[in-house]
């Protein structure tokens, strides 16, 4: 065999793979918005469920998920760019920063169940926060701190170094040359890091098992000292423990769920490929 | 020579101390995990031996006296984590090389945007994707009397460790030196030629950090296997028969335990397994990724 | 080399035994120069003669690279620069040029009103006026005047440059280092740069590093030449070019090497 007809065969393996790989999301996506489509109406999005859950809508998961997402980035935002700042623009080389980046590390692969316990003991037990919406957010803050370090760090290193150089050489401080020369440039780059935490808290059940989430409540609430229902939670009670509900309600239950994440993915990708448009350096 | 104004001076130092607390902040959280997970979990070794633990045969955390045995979950996790490694290894990689090499500016984008909607899809919705579909079909397929088996769990959490995977994998494709490339197809190698002689050697240890980080994310998942994977917690002889991993485990049963209790510690001390396995795990992916590219002869 | 019949207030800089590091590497030996109040010093040499690192020494630029170190003194109107100083009220008061044209990716108004705006040097309703001031003085302004408001790199590569001198001219700074300020730029922008130079003299000192022995010998009223680390003469420029003191700078002008 020749090696071009070898490499027309190996070629044609390698996209067949890789089909493999990726019809699976087309299949997940379809499968869902074909099975939930029918249950999304208005009802289904703003009331209770009634019935054990076997009826009405979702709407206490949907703010729920949408109070723990707000709180997480609250957390985690201010504390992830600003360690982004510290890493890009003032470490030094040295034992420290080399330890930080380690933990990042570690954080970044800590199971999301372990995130759980540890919020349990510190936030739920030790501080005394209960279950609640306080607590979640914690939670899933330090949970995507490393995903807010991550993307920020980048958006930041890929601000040309001779505009730091410049902006210093004019006699401005490191600070100002942060904040009127770095920060501004690195906005989109840390925002889709941003729009990346918040999809992925949105998703996120493990942490929030024993932290915050509840399996039914009657009312929403009223401080971030309640309890909150939330849409993976949710999911997964209907697909687990409640017996005789109905298949279209709990794939409904997945396709808002998966959308919400999608929708704010797309932000993401989207804002990406304008900046990279947008980029003149 | 002039000073700048003390407003100036003091707002220097603040910012600097400030972001300086926030990179400590990871430091902070890595340790505060592993003293809470300490705090809590290590009473359990006061229960059972820290062998009896790791080995011992039976989990039967709610009997008396309960057995706090740890082995058959290791076990289940183990089962899933092989499982979906061996499919999801050969295939990602594949994938990574396609993207890389093969596919033109426009399929690469596309492709790689569908890899990352795919890791953006939540486990708790694989989780019940296995549930209603997977399963069953691998029910009867193998005539199983059910389908809830590790292998319905590693062909799930196979599709949760394939962005990692291909992601990283693809980046340490795309970041060999292009005059290796340039060379190879300079004297005649073909494309495919490049790709098994050079690229694979030049990106190996990308491609190492790329599979561990991939088992990282299988050992580390939760919701999926719960929900697919049977819970229950026997030592597997194969992949067709129902498991629990030590993520499940804690999962499903943290709701029954009384805080302090111990079944409680019992949990946390699985966590502390965990959090242990999943640290060397992401080391060495580290120390891999990090490692100097380009050692071709 | 400090010439004797001058009072120590004629100078600007004075540098004594300055010693610069690269790593364990001697890039700069025990260099003594001095430098008049409003001439244009030329430095000139070939490229790795260390004449770019001491230009950064002069304004702590060399505090950006970890492995640069200098040993010595720089004194500015008396006192050492290199001593426990406030670097960026020492930048603002000894401005640099780079080679490259560089401007912020911010509108060419902004761009010159970026060092004021940080210093809070003027009043806000002044801006305008000295953004005005320092685009003229650099020639730039009747090219500019009705477009402040773009952005600096819609600009051509001449223009982009003349913007950077106008940007450091707005923070009015004592002392202009132009690191080899043409070396990107085509004849005609170069003359238009060189122009502007000679203007400013009057009001500012400049130090002027050069790959171009004509740049040097058409504009600056000293001339030093450095070769490998050390500082071969330095004299009128007329008399440099005329009758060099040493043969190293006779053949460095005349082309038989760098």
């Amino acid at each position: 065999m020749t090696s071009r007809s070898k490499e027309k065969i190996a070629f044609a393996i390698l996209t067949l793979t890789t089909i493999l790989v990726t019809m699976p999301v087309i299949l997940i996506v379809a499968t869902i918005v074909k099975q939930g489509i029918g249950a999304i109406n208005i009802e289904f999005l703003t009331t209770f469920p009634r019935n054990g859950m076997r009826e009405g809508g979702i709407y206490p998961a949907i703010f729920g998920t949408l109070c723990l997402v707000a709180g997480a980035v609250v957390f985690a935002v201010p504390l992830g760019v600003g360690a982004a700042i510290y890493l890009n623009e003032y470490a030094g080389e040295n034992l420290l920063t080399r330890l930080i980046r380690l933990a990042i590390i570690n954080l970044a692969g800590v199971p999301s169940v372990v995130y759980g316990l540890f919020g349990m003991g510190l936030f739920v037990i030790f501080l005394n926060f209960g279950a609640s919406i306080l607590a979640g957010s914690l939670t899933l803050a330090v949970m995507n701190l490393p995903v807010i370090i991550t993307a920020s760090k980048e958006a930041l290193s890929a601000v040309p170094q001779p505009f730091r150089e410049v902006s210093l050489s004019l006699g401005a401080s490191r600070w100002q040359t942060v904040r009127h020369i770095v920060l501004p440039n690195a906005v989109p780059g840390i925002l889709t890091g941003i729009i990346l935490e918040v999809s992925r808290a949105a998703g996120e059940t493990a942490p929030i098992l024993f932290t915050v989430a509840a399996f039914y409540l009657p009312g929403l609430p009223s401080s971030v000292f309640n309890q909150v229902m939330a849409l993976p939670m949710h999911l997964f009670a209907i697909s687990t423990q409640i017996p005789n509900i109905s298949l279209e309600t709990r794939y409904g239950t997945a396709l808002v769920l998966l959308g919400l994440v999608f929708l704010v993915n797309s932000f993401a990708i989207v804002m990406r490929a304008i900046l990279r448009r947008r980029r003149k350096w | 020579m002039h000073q700048r104004s003390r407003f100036d001076s003091v707002r220097e130092f603040i910012v600097e101390k400030t972001v300086l607390l926030s990179g400590l902040a990871s430091i902070v959280f890595v340790l505060l995990i592993f003293v809470f997970l300490l705090k809590e979990g290590l009473r359990t070794f006061g229960i059972v031996s820290l062998e009896d633990f790791l080995l011992g045969r039976k989990w039967y955390p709610i009997s008396s006296p309960p057995k706090f045995g740890i082995l058959p979950l290791i076990g289940g996790t183990l089962a899933v984590t092989v499982g979906a490694t061996l499919l999801s290894v050969p295939f990602g990689i594949a994938s990574a090389f396609y993207i890389a090499e093969v596919a033109g500016p426009r399929m690469k984008e596309m492709l790689k945007t569908g890899i990352e909607l795919l890791a953006a899809i939540p486990s708790v919705v694989i989780g019940f994707l296995g549930m209603v579909i997977v399963a069953p079909f691998i029910g009867d397929l193998f005539d199983l009397p059910t389908g809830q088996t590790a292998l319905s769990g590693a062909v799930m959490l196979s599709l949760m460790a394939m962005p990692t995977i291909v992601s990283i994998a693809e980046d340490a494709i795309t970041a060999i030196p292009g005059k290796y490339r340039e060379a190879a197809l300079a004297l005649g190698a073909t494309r495919w030629e490049y790709i098994c002689r050079i690229a694979v050697r030049a990106a190996a240890p990308g491609i190492v950090a790329a599979v561990m980080l991939g088992i990282g994310r299988v050992i580390g998942e939760t919701m999926a296997v719960m929900m697919i994977t049977g819970n229950s917690a026997q030592i597997p002889h194969s992949l067709l028969q129902p498991v629990r991993t030590m993520t499940a485990t804690i999962a499903a049963e943290m709701g029954e335990t009384v805080p302090g209790g111990d079944h409680y510690a019992a949990l946390f001390a699985i966590g502390l397994v965990l959090f242990v396995i999943t640290f060397f795990v992401n080391l060495v992916a580290d120390v891999f990724l990090h490692k100097d590219r380009g050692t071709v002869q | 080399m400090v010439d004797e019949r001058r009072t120590h207030t004629d100078y600007k800089f004075v540098i004594r035994d300055l010693t610069l590091f690269y790593g364990e590497k001697r890039i700069l030996n025990s260099l003594d120069l001095s430098v008049r109040r409003n001439e244009i010093l030329g430095i000139i040499g070939p490229a790795n003669s260390g004449k770019s690192t001491f230009l950064r020494t002069l304004n702590r630029m060399i505090d950006l690279t970890p492995l640069v170190r200098a040993e010595g003194e720089a004194l500015l109107d008396g006192v050492n620069v290199l001593g426990n100083v406030d670097v960026h009220f020492l930048r603002r008061r000894v401005g640099i040029v780079f080679a490259l044209p560089l401007p912020l990716p911010l509108s060419i108004f902004d761009n010159v009103a970026y060092g004021p705006r940080r210093h809070r040097s003027v009043q806000r309703g002044e801006l305008p006026d000295l953004v005005e001031r320092s685009l003229q003085a650099a020639f730039l302004w009747d090219e500019v005047k009705d477009r402040l408001h773009e952005p600096a790199m819609n600009l051509s590569g001449g223009q982009q440059q003349r913007l950077c001198i106008a940007r450091t001219l707005a923070v009015q700074p004592e002392v202009i280092l132009f690191d080899e300020p043409c070396s990107g730029l085509d004849p005609i922008s170069t003359a238009r740069v060189e122009d502007a130079m000679r203007v400013l003299k009057e009001q500012y000192t400049l130090i002027l590093v050069t790959n171009l022995v004509a740049q040097a010998s058409r504009v600056s009223d000293r001339t030093a030449f450095f070769l490998s680390g050390d500082l071969v003469e330095v004299d009128e420029t007329e008399q440099m070019f005329r009758k060099p003191s040493d043969q190293r700078t006779d053949d460095y002008i005349a082309g038989r090497f760098g």
